[in-house]
């Protein structure tokens, strides 16, 4: 599909079944719906709610080709990368965090042109996602002129019709499949999303499929409770997979932390042993684990619930 | 008094605010420096991060290392989605934007992207983030970076976020019309930029800073302020604040 291209990606979108029926399924199931060459739209921000099963799931599975679409991409970035499942990025950063210095995949991949880098601003990323959203080819903005990002990913810029300035176009991004993590979902797919919600209701109405996790799969009777706490409406999702500690070893707002200490070990094992280091990593702890219970086991009990018990101090509202 | 050149950075970007204004805020060093202000003589700051925070608060000990993480949001006033966090900037809403920067050149341009060519870079940097749209859309901009002449470069290799452009008026020619990068707080000294050139200037030295080592750091010709003042040194006050922010030293070196 071209950029922006509108009218293919609403035909794709209304083509589709909407009347609400149970999508509950398993992760390997959901990723069934995943195609070789997707461009592949990633909920949450950095460490924060990163649908962890599911990517987990699509490397397992060894789709091949993919673009992978995020505003800020961290450790799960990588993973994509040594798994050789992605031959392109969208997003406006990539790292493994502030105190970690520069993702050696990162470096590696792109700097020897295995993969493609498509660098955006956060805001022109988010503006891709909006612009799908609203079912719109692109969207005005008084972001990234002048700067050689325009050239890119193919932003360009135009006289304003109304008042005579410059501005920067950016084209909507339609995704193929958006893999989100949400609190809480119904059967239906009807998703609630406490604290940040940061992309992730453009995501799933930018994108042609959507699957979903969440931490916990509740009565429609308690989304009907609390309408206004629902961010994606069950007509846009494909599929719904129970995961808790989904996001893990991310966090899940007010679930539990990120774990910094698992983050600092791997880290650690790619200064120490650079690639290797970190395709040990991808073994076990990405491909290795066929369920997601296998994958939790593989972390102490006694982390995760420091981790719990963090989330709970943080949103307390109490002064700590 | 001995202190750290991440110390001196956060000391000086902190004294740099004036109360009451809004401020965006990446994690790290920015963070700390807002905090400190906060903790000093700006109480009305408010604090803006990318990920979604609007009043972000800082608690020692639990130093966010993302800018979108729940330590953000203790105690924060709103969680706005990223793309409306940005659009607060573009409505004109937000005073000063802090940045960093791989690369820096003399009218304040600034690479987080590339070293060598694009598409087969030497070094594949992280990226913008959200710094193009802090330097694009914030009513001033202010670099905090290390003072090196690996840093400080005649051209920067791919412009990132956008101070003056070539100078002169090419930023305003861009559409940019709004902000730029007014400050470069480095651990040498502060810099401003010449009104009609848009070329960088000292304008001031860190103690025990002489102008001759500042220009050996920089690979351009500096312009020189005169008369040409000397900061005051960090006080004992606002190091203990800093360490007891940030006590696993984390960023402060």
């Amino acid at each position: 599909m071209r950029p922006g291209d509108f009218v293919e990606a609403r035909r794709r979108r209304a083509q589709k079944p909407k009347a609400p029926r149970d999508k509950r399924m398993s992760a390997a199931e959901a990723v069934q719906l995943v195609r070789d060459g997707d461009t592949i739209a990633l909920g949450g921000c950095c460490y924060a709610r990163p649908p962890i099963l599911l990517i987990r799931e699509l490397l397992r599975q060894g789709r091949r080709n993919l673009t992978v679409a995020r505003n800020l991409l961290s450790f799960e970035g990588d993973w994509f990368l040594l798994a050789g499942a992605a031959t392109t990025l969208i997003t406006s950063w990539m790292g493994p965090g502030l105190p970690w210095g520069l993702s050696r995949p990162l470096r590696h991949y792109v700097e020897s042109g295995q993969v493609r880098f498509e660098e955006w601003s956060h805001l022109a990323i988010g503006l891709r996602f909006r612009a799908a959203a609203m079912g719109v080819p692109f969207l005005p903005t008084l972001t990234m002129l002048g700067s050689d990002l325009l050239a890119v990913g193919g932003a360009k810029t135009m006289t304003c019709p109304f008042t005579g300035e410059r501005l920067a176009l950016i084209p909507a991004l339609f995704p193929d499949v958006a893999l989100l993590h949400v609190h809480r979902a119904d059967p239906f797919g009807n998703c609630q999303i406490d604290g940040y919600t940061h992309m992730d209701a453009d995501i799933a109405s930018a994108a042609t499929t959507v699957l979903v996790t969440a931490e916990e799969i509740v009565d429609p009777e308690q989304i009907r409770r609390e309408p206004a706490r629902t961010v994606i409406p069950g007509f846009l999702v494909d599929a719904v997979v129970e995961a808790p500690f989904g996001a893990y070893p991310g966090e899940c707002y007010g679930r539990y932390e990120t774990d910094f200490a698992h983050l600092d070990a791997y880290a650690a094992a790619i200064a120490a042993k650079g690639l290797d280091g970190a395709r040990e990593y991808l073994e076990r702890y990405v491909l290795g684990p066929a369920t997601h219970e296998a994958y939790l086991a593989l972390f102490d009990p006694a982390a995760l619930a420091r981790q719990q018990q963090a989330a709970q101090e943080l949103v307390s509202g109490e002064p700590l | 008094m001995s202190y750290t050149a991440a110390e001196l950075l956060c000391v000086m970007a902190a004294r740099y605010l004036r109360d009451g204004q809004t401020v965006f805020a990446g994690v790290g060093l920015p963070l700390l420096a807002v905090a400190l202000a906060k903790r000093t003589h700006a109480p009305h700051l408010t604090m803006i991060v990318e990920g979604g925070v609007i009043g972000a608060e800082v608690v020692p000990g639990r130093l966010p290392i993302s800018t979108n993480e729940m330590r953000l949001a203790h105690r924060a006033t709103m969680l706005p989605p990223i793309t409306d966090t940005f659009h607060f900037a573009q409505r004109g809403l937000i005073d000063v934007g802090f940045i960093g920067g791989a690369q820096i050149d003399r009218y304040g341009n600034v690479n987080t992207s590339v070293i060598g060519p694009y598409d087969r870079p030497r070094v594949r940097l992280p990226g913008s983030g959200g710094a193009n749209d802090l330097a694009s859309l914030c009513s001033e901009t202010v670099l905090v970076t290390l003072h090196e002449r690996r840093r400080f470069v005649e051209q920067v290799d791919f412009v990132t976020s956008p101070g003056g452009l070539p100078g002169g008026r090419a930023r305003r020619e861009a559409g940019l019309l709004f902000g730029g990068v007014s400050r470069v707080i480095t651990d040498l000294g502060l810099f401003g930029f010449d009104a009609a050139t848009g070329a960088m200037r000292l304008e001031a030295l860190h103690p025990g800073v002489t102008v001759e080592q500042v220009q050996a750091a920089t690979g351009f010709a500096l312009l020189v302020a005169e008369p040409l003042p000397t900061t005051a040194p960090p006080t004992e006050h606002e190091l203990s604040i800093l360490r007891s922010l940030d006590a696993e030293r984390r960023f402060l070196g």
